[in-house]
């Protein structure tokens, strides 16, 4: 009996001592879920060199597309589930409810410690997607909640060979609206396809036409639209809206533009088959695998003349959270900041082809990253308006440009729909 | 002794009862609890705001008729085409042809294809820009050059291409199906007609159909059901709702969650799409019943 007591108190004090000292030696994980597929290998790559280097493990879990990220992040959400870093794929205001609802650190005592170290280490329209600033309309408190791990800016690409053989010089795209309109007449005649794009994913031609109407009527009366101060009856947003029938009738869209999933066009662009494609910086990554022969070079949207420049959507490419849950968070704050770091932030962007959010890893990029880098002094986005237009609105907008580009509305009739689901959702604001 | 019996026949069906309440009762109510709040399926905290969402639903989301017309519509082609192939390949599998059992294979593969493959392959065969536009060189070829035609980018035919590719998908289930039933069908009934001098449409009017019917409101039903879901294939054929032309309930529903994060709103248009199913298939199969 003694012995068998013995033998189980050896057992017990073995299994303790071993588990307590385990337990102080060990560092925390982190967890980390992200969805983009074609950067995996490179944090995997950085996970390991991080613990070679500090002992902590990081652990990138891969879940895609998308779709299904987003969907697996809010149901975390519900469950208080969220591992210690993950992302949003939404809109501003999925970003505030997910830090109303306690799920994201503020990270702006981070941010800036030691005069503003990691601050001034991004380009300040990186940030700016990560910022809620003084007064917002989604009832936040001022500060930065993301880290942004690269930037994008959303452009036009044309096709360098085709340009030649439609009779055009190479190194001068078109810089004017008029002058883009009449190549759609010259690639009519060429029996070729004009600008490919994602519009079947009604996103991409809804930022397309945002973009025109920043360079049509300005900021402050896109804002004030959205404020619902300015009818989408307007005659400047009608005018925006004319110039999508222009692109229809000249021949400068390819066809099928409308049903066209982004994944499509870039096969049909990177295929040469196409003259145009309307994508984002990400794409200099998707077209060096599809056709790492292809010459092409980025340039802004052709812009109307007239008081406003151009302005295009950008700003950071993807971000990183902190779940203000976790009890890792300060190893998972350190980890993103190192992330960030230049040397870290120049291997991704060398790897990746997506454009760093650190400013200071810019310097070794191809020329036609920096080409797309060059747009970010045109960037906008509307994550930084600290606006948000009605979903309802946004998607009654989106599917009548679709319906101008088949021919079935008139760029009045689509403004007028427009506006009555405006004043309709404005209606039921009041009402709450 | 009577109390026992009972108490044993409730133990042996409690864990059926179990399941199906954890699984569909419950939901069910949680969903249907979920539709009378605003929520954004983020925060802790819901709206409670009565049966506003269904208000909205019938009497201001013209989008949302427009899907489930949409639907509709699939679904007519479906019950009438694809059903009626489905049963004229069974009934010429049923009969005594050479390869049957090859055909049997043949017609079962679309069935079993994922929806977002049949999707991206009959997108490739129809579209010309990024497709091979084999339909179009097709009708080229055999001197029909009027009927070229951009099948999916088109708001006058792109529903009924999708309707269609689903016709191709969806009719092996109904073949099998219907096999098996004319299968059941005793052949001493057609040996008998045929003793007492009826001719081969005459065997089929009177003993074919009338023996199937119940058969084929099973494929009724569950093609109704199966077709009013559908949203795969039309994400994979045309990229999504292209202007509301092929906007289906289940692409709303999706849009209401991810698109305007009114959780609330989805799921009383869940509920409120549940509960025409449920109508549409109680009407059919009280109609079958009369029909009997």
């Amino acid at each position: 009996m003694l012995r068998k007591n013995l033998g189980i108190a050896a057992i017990l004090l073995f299994t303790l001592t071993g588990c307590s000292s385990k337990c102080v030696d060990s560092k925390p994980t982190i967890n980390v879920w992200h969805w983009m597929t074609d950067r995996d290998s490179a944090f995997q790559e950085l996970a390991a060199k991080y613990e070679t280097l500090t002992g902590v493990k990081v652990n990138f879990e891969l879940y895609a597309p998308s779709d299904a990220y987003s969907q697996k992040i809010r149901a975390a959400a519900q469950g208080v589930n969220l591992p210690d870093i993950f992302g949003i794929l939404g809109e501003k205001r999925d970003f505030g409810s997910f830090i109303r609802a306690g799920h994201i650190l503020d990270l702006t005592p981070y941010m800036e410690a030691n005069d503003s170290a990691w601050k001034n280490r991004f380009f300040s329209k990186a940030l700016a997607v990560n910022e809620f600033g003084a007064g917002n309309s989604y009832g936040i408190k001022t500060g930065v909640y993301g880290v942004p791990i690269d930037i994008m800016t959303i452009q036009m690409v044309y096709n360098k060979k085709l340009f030649k053989l439609l009779g055009l010089n190479p190194a001068q795209p078109p810089r004017t609206f008029q002058e883009f309109i009449d190549i759609g007449k010259k690639i009519k005649d060429a029996g070729m396809q004009g600008l490919v794009s994602g519009w079947g994913e009604v996103w991409m031609v809804d930022c397309f036409a945002n973009n025109y109407a920043f360079n049509i009527m300005g900021k402050e009366k896109v804002l004030a639209t959205i404020r619902g101060q300015v009818p989408y009856t307007d005659p400047d947003w009608i005018k925006v809206l004319y110039l999508f029938k222009q692109m229809k009738e000249s021949g400068v869209l390819a066809n099928g533009v409308v049903t066209m999933i982004n994944k499509s066009a870039e096969q049909l662009f990177a295929n040469e088959k196409a003259v145009f494609a309307f994508n984002g910086s990400w794409c200099v990554n998707v077209y060096k695998g599809m056709n790492p022969g292809l010459e092409y070079g980025a340039m802004l949207p052709p812009e109307v003349p007239g008081r406003y420049p151009i302005a295009i959507w950008g700003g950071a490419g993807s971000s990183f959270m902190v779940n203000a849950r976790s009890k890792n968070k300060e190893e998972a704050v350190k980890f993103l900041n190192w992330l960030t770091d230049q040397d870290q932030q120049a291997y991704l962007s060398k790897v990746t082809n997506n454009l760093p959010a650190n400013k200071n890893s810019l310097s070794k990029i191809p020329e036609i990253l920096a080409q797309f880098s060059r747009g970010m002094d045109y960037a906008t986005h509307p994550n930084v308006w600290g606006v948000s237009e009605f979903s309802a609105v946004i998607e009654a907008w989106d599917r009548g440009l679709q319906s101008i580009i088949i021919g079935e509305k008139t760029p009045e009739q689509v403004a007028s729909d427009v506006q009555k689901v405006k004043d309709r959702e404005m209606a039921k604001k009041r009402a709450q | 002794m009577k109390f026992k019996d009972t108490l044993e026949n409730y133990i042996f069906v409690a864990p059926a009862v179990a399941i199906f309440s954890i699984f569909y009762i419950i939901p069910f109510i949680w969903v249907f609890q979920l539709g009378m709040f605003e929520w954004d399926g983020i925060s802790f905290t819901k709206t409670f705001i009565g049966l506003a969402n269904f208000k909205e639903i019938f009497m201001q989301d013209r989008s949302w008729w427009q899907a489930m017309w949409n639907a509709t519509y699939i679904t007519l082609i479906a019950l009438t085409l694809q059903n009626i192939l489905a049963f004229m390949l069974a009934w010429a599998c049923d009969r005594e042809i050479r390869m049957k059992n090859f055909y049997r294979v043949v017609f079962f593969i679309p069935p079993v294809l994922s929806e977002v493959v049949v999707g991206m392959v009959w997108r490739f065969i129809i579209n010309d820009i990024d497709g091979a536009n084999i339909i179009n060189r097709m009708f080229a070829g055999i001197g029909l050059p009027h009927l070229m035609h951009n099948w999916l980018s088109d708001p006058q035919t792109a529903l009924t291409t999708v309707a269609l590719v689903h016709c191709w998908k969806g009719f092996g289930w109904g073949f099998l199906i219907f096999l098996a039933g004319l299968q059941t069908i005793p052949r001493e009934l057609y040996e008998a007609a045929r003793v007492d001098g009826a001719n081969a449409w005459q065997s089929f009017k009177k003993i074919t159909i009338p023996l199937m019917i119940p058969v084929v409101v099973v494929v009724a039903i569950l093609t109704v059901l199966g077709t009013m879901q559908v949203f795969v294939l039309i994400v994979s054929l045309v990229g999504g709702e292209f202007a509301g032309h092929t906007s289906v309930p289940v692409l709303r529903i999706l849009a209401s969650m991810r698109g305007s994060s009114r959780f609330g709103y989805a799921c009383a248009q869940g509920i409120t799409f549940g509960m025409v199913l449920v109508a549409i298939s109680f009407i059919q199969y009280r109609f079958s019943k009369k029909s009997r």
